[in-house]
């Protein structure tokens, strides 16, 4: 049988290869490949690296991270399918599709040993493309400070005693290039003497104007199970989100175009252009993907209520926000 | 070339409403709408429920005006969209007429006895937590955005399709 992998000469460039069960993982210069049993899926490397940077920060996330059309993962929350060609109708259609399913933890391991090795010093793949160095060329050094930073995550509201900080100059979080024009005035807090750690409010739009990562949310503030988490949007978010259930934007400021797509066969659905003000749901059966021609600033609103998790293992999660 | 780059916000009297080009499908399942334009439908402190999630919600509504006051027995959050909004807060004296069991906000018939503990002044993007068994009251000079982090309640009006794209 012809062999149609493509040589990559590790000795040449430094990288090391990866498994995870009947997976193999390789890069060379320009490109990741993906060997399964049935064959061989290539990618390019910044794309790869930019994709697998936000299944490992989301941990899997909600449903399907599709790092393209073809190559992905599905969250069972414990558990984690791998997969070639699941989510891809002619794949399916063909019997060409593989997939594998892993313990989360396990599956997560492998990933960050990829990405710390495969990441070069200059390449930070949360960063706007303007904002970094390339993926591109042989092995040469490492950047795993910046591919370890985790997600800000409020306990009650950020900013309060005992919370997590908001971001300033002093934290290390300077205003982004493209929010140079954002007010950084705090809101005027009139506390009468006793209740200083009572009231309080912060500059949403300040904090996320320092945000030094691109479409990764953190979160500001809790109600019960309601996650209010912001963030900013700047190119392409780098995977196709598959919704597991109904996931809602807050359009804050500036302007994201979002393809969709049916989430089985990634048929065309629909594009949505949301402008500052607008909101906007994406149905449990879909994938999206956004575009921000300049750094903006959205609102993903969260629902973490286990009821969310029992719906989606009994199939009764809505398809939709509303029906009305 | 240095590019000076400018931020685009919208208020409730100047917004550019986006939308959705359809290729198959229904526009109701994205149940699309706009804060700035919901809030300038409806009378002052109309709370309208732009996003539903089980019983959790993210409200809009016109501030205007002095509001009534209100108390909720969980935390709540409020987002000023656009212009200057005031916050009025008083630790009640009594709060054992609050069900603990009882999600959403409510109005009180009138402003509570207790001890007044403050005032926060909003500007576009800032945020404010709403404690919870805190009275609180809203006031704001000229027409305002506010937007809530919040729980299904007495005050959340759902208008679906008056407020949607269909």
């Amino acid at each position: 049988m012809t062999n149609l992998n493509v040589a990559v000469s590790n000795e040449q460039t430094g990288y090391q290869n990866f498994s995870a069960g009947s997976f193999t993982f390789r890069r060379d210069e320009y490109f990741a490949y993906v060997d399964y049993p049935d064959g061989e899926y290539v990618m390019p490397i910044d794309d790869f690296l930019k994709a697998l940077m936000r299944d490992i920060a989301w941990g899997f996330f909600y449903g399907t991270v599709n790092f393209d059309s073809v190559f992905g993962t599905i969250n069972h929350y414990g558990n984690v399918d791998l997969f070639i060609g699941t989510q891809n109708e002619e794949y399916v259609n063909n019997g060409k599709d593989f997939m594998e399913n892993f313990p989360s933890e396990e599956l997560m391991e492998i990933f960050k040993a990829i990405l710390s090795d495969w990441t070069i010093e200059g390449f930070d793949p949360f960063a706007a493309p303007q904002e970094t160095g390339t993926a591109w060329g042989p092995k040469n050094g490492n950047n795993d400070e910046a591919i370890s930073r985790t997600r800000q995550v409020a306990q009650r509201m950020i900013g309060m005693p005992g919370d997590t900080e908001i971001r300033s100059d002093e934290t290390g979080y300077t205003v982004n290039r493209h929010f140079k024009d954002v007010d950084q005035s705090n809101p005027v807090v009139e506390a009468e003497p006793g209740f200083e750690d009572q009231i309080h409010g912060f500059n949403l739009w300040a904090h996320l104007s320092r945000s030094d990562v691109t479409w990764n949310p953190s979160i500001v503030s809790i109600c019960k199970q309601s996650l209010l988490c912001p963030t900013t949007e700047e190119y392409i978010l780098p995977v196709e989100h598959g919704n597991d259930r109904v996931e809602w934007f807050i359009q804050c400021s500036d302007e994201i175009v979002w393809e969709i797509k049916d989430g089985k066969s990634s048929k065309p659905r629909a594009s949505l252009i949301m402008r500052a003000g607008d909101v906007a749901c994406m149905p449990a059966d879909i994938r999206h993907q956004g575009f921000s021609p300049k750094r903006s600033m959205l609102i993903v609103w969260e629902n973490g209520s286990p009821e969310i998790m029992e719906k989606i293992k009994n199939g009764t999660v809505p398809r939709v926000g509303v029906e009305f | 070339m240095s590019v000076e780059y400018k931020t685009t916000y919208a208020s409730i009297d100047n917004y550019n409403k986006g939308g959705v080009q359809m290729v198959s499908g229904n526009v109701k399942d994205y149940v699309f709408s706009n804060i700035y334009e919901v809030a300038s439908k409806y009378a002052p402190y109309e709370r309208v429920v732009v996003a539903k999630n089980l019983v959790y919600t993210i409200e809009s509504c016109k501030a205007e005006g002095e509001s009534p006051w209100y108390t909720c027995s969980h935390d709540e959050f409020a987002i000023a969209f656009d212009y200057d909004v005031e916050v009025h807060y008083i630790k009640m004296d009594d709060t054992s007429f609050i069900d603990d069991e009882k999600d959403g906000s409510f109005r009180l018939d009138d402003k509570p006895a207790g001890q007044y503990m403050g005032k926060i002044t909003l500007n576009r993007g800032h945020q404010a937590l709403l404690p919870e068994k805190t009275a609180y009251s809203f006031k704001a000079a000229k027409p305002a955005t506010l937007v809530f982090q919040a729980i299904l309640g007495d005050e959340s009006n759902e208008k679906w399709s008056e407020i949607c794209l269909t």
